[in-house]
């Protein structure tokens, strides 16, 4: 454990809650009531639209989840607040808002299970954390095995995850036909055969991650940057990036980071690198919104499958990945009908719930579905990349550890085995082949 | 939905094919003689372009041949098919 880990949750001390009240900025109840009776007059934007300074320590590209979280602990954690967030679009516009806002840790390496359980524990305290509602809601998680050989891979799963300290409980079928009153257990193609739990498991609302980290890391000095689009690295001589030069002029920088999920390629190639990265279209759904119907989160092995009810009442579901390479944020027709018809299968109710929306995010998908951490080929030059179609519930983690990175020099104990070096060493984190999920 | 002109089969649905990922890439060797660099960059690195890419295609559902896709990664519009063994062809990329 080094100095810096996390406590197991974050939680604002009572000096802190003390000084709310005389500094008047953070939400609580009493500035709702005050703000009521002044006729909500008080607000003021969750961030600041400052100058463009030559030069920063850190510039980090990308201003979605990961981008935003890697700027607060950076200037939280470590008190380094000259920090510049670029984004090309508006901030939470890529995949921090395009997501199921499904939380969860089980994974099946050691390393894996480290990592999303340390985002999971930064979830826990991250409302308290950050004064911004994230919604966190802890619904947990059922996944289901519809045979005899997934039921096999869910049991070798639930042994590595309780191995290695994770609180997940195989259950039968009448513990699911209790939790799931509307899945179909006896269908003919996908019996229900058993599954397993993850208690701590849920949803959080996406956009509050993106703005609540924003207007913290804001609070904290860092400056956020919006419409402001990278188009080249300056390099010295020795090939050590020392700044971007951006739509809105150039910057100097010590270190620049690099957190362009779905773009990951794209900006390795304008800096001189090479990824083991595959973008991939990832689709998900909402329906009208429905009385309250499914209190927890439900996936399936077999079809891929993933549902929630939202706090609205839609439900959000997505499933596969469009297999082929795409940068199109819309996703293909036969996948969109094979996951919705395949929730009407799972769920015969739902068939006749009409769809509201349907999208796409583009997804980074590492050889060994495993994200890609820390330092690149080019120096000064830091990658956050290759969370596949993961990365919401990794954003506390994949900030928290890459800004251990950059104050400190090296990788974060937990990190370490996500470096770009591991596809020349050997040592990849197979999840896709290990956690027989869909991600 | 993508309609695939299989160059055995004719126009097809999308959903009668697989795609194998970027095509004319060289296997390095002897294996003997090459650096871990250069395999991990063989193994693992992809071209992953924003536009233009080409491909490799199987026709699992028909006749079961692999072919080649140049395809845009933004439109999904395809620009050749060609065979296995014909070089890249020269487009705007």
């Amino acid at each position: 454990m080094l100095d810096d880990d996390p406590p197991l949750t974050v939680r604002a001390t009572p000096f802190e809650c003390a000084t709310t009240f005389a500094r008047m900025k953070e939400y609580s109840a009493w500035r709702l009531a005050v703000e009521g009776l002044r006729g909500q007059s008080g607000w003021k934007p969750l961030w600041h639209s400052p100058e463009l300074k030559p030069r920063y320590d850190v510039v980090i590209i990308g201003g979605g989840g990961h981008g935003l979280a890697t700027a607060y602990y950076l200037a939280k954690v470590h008190g380094v607040t000259n920090v510049a967030v670029l984004e090309r679009g508006w901030i939470g516009g890529g995949n921090s808002g395009r997501n199921t806002t499904v939380i969860r840790s089980n994974y099946y390496y050691p390393e894996s299970i480290a990592l999303f359980d340390l985002s999971m524990r930064l979830y826990e305290g991250l409302s308290a954390e950050l004064n911004f509602n994230v919604m966190f809601s802890q619904r947990g998680i059922y996944v289901v095995g519809h045979s005899r050989h997934d039921m096999d891979t869910l049991a070798r799963s639930v042994g590595a995850m309780r191995a290695h300290g994770l609180a997940v409980d195989l259950v039968d079928r009448t513990a699911i036909s209790k939790a799931l009153p509307a899945l179909d257990l006896d269908h003919p193609v996908y019996p229900v055969l058993g599954g397993f739990r993850q208690a701590r498991a849920g949803t959080a609302r996406h956009d509050a991650v993106v703005w609540g980290y924003a207007r913290a890391a804001d609070r904290l000095g860092v400056d956020i940057f919006q419409n402001c689009e990278v188009q080249s690295f300056s390099k010295d001589e020795q090939g050590r990036i020392t700044g971007v030069k951006t739509t809105r002029g150039p910057i100097s920088a010590r270190s620049v980071v690099m957190a362009v999920a779905g773009n990951s390629s794209t900006l390795a190639d304008l800096a001189g690198f090479a990824l083991p990265v595959t973008s991939y279209a990832l689709q998900a759904f909402v329906t009208e919104p429905l009385k309250p119907v499914l209190d927890t989160v439900f996936m399936s092995t077999g079809t891929g499958l993933y549902v929630s009810q939202s706090d609205k009442g839609g439900l959000v579901f997505g499933g596969g990945l469009d297999l082929y390479p795409s940068y199109a944020q819309r996703g293909n027709l036969p996948v969109g009908a094979y996951t919705a018809g395949i929730l009407a299968e799972h769920f015969p109710a739902f068939s006749r719930v009409r769809l509201l929306r349907q999208w796409a995010g583009v997804v980074d998908v590492v050889k060994d579905s495993s994200p890609i951490l820390g330092e690149t080929p080019v120096p000064g030059l830091y990658i956050n990349a290759g969370w596949g179609t993961g990365g919401f519930k990794a954003i506390p983690a994949g900030g928290w550890l890459l800004a251990h990175h950059l104050a400190t020099g090296r990788a974060h104990d937990v990190a370490a085995p996500f470096s770009y070096s591991r596809f020349q060493d050997g040592r990849l984190i197979d999840e896709a082949a290990g956690a027989g999920i869909a991600h | 939905m993508l309609l695939i002109e299989c160059p055995f089969c004719g126009p097809r649905d999308e959903i009668e094919f697989r795609c194998g990922g970027q095509s004319h890439i060289q296997r390095p060797g002897p294996a003997s003689q090459v650096p871990d660099a250069e395999w991990a960059a063989y193994l693992f690195e992809r071209r992953n372009p924003r536009g233009m890419h080409f491909e490799r295609w199987v026709h699992v559902a028909g006749c079961g041949q692999w072919f080649n896709l140049a395809r845009d990664t933004t439109t999904h519009r395809i620009e050749a098919v060609y065979a296995m063994t014909d070089a890249r062809p020269e487009l705007a990329t």
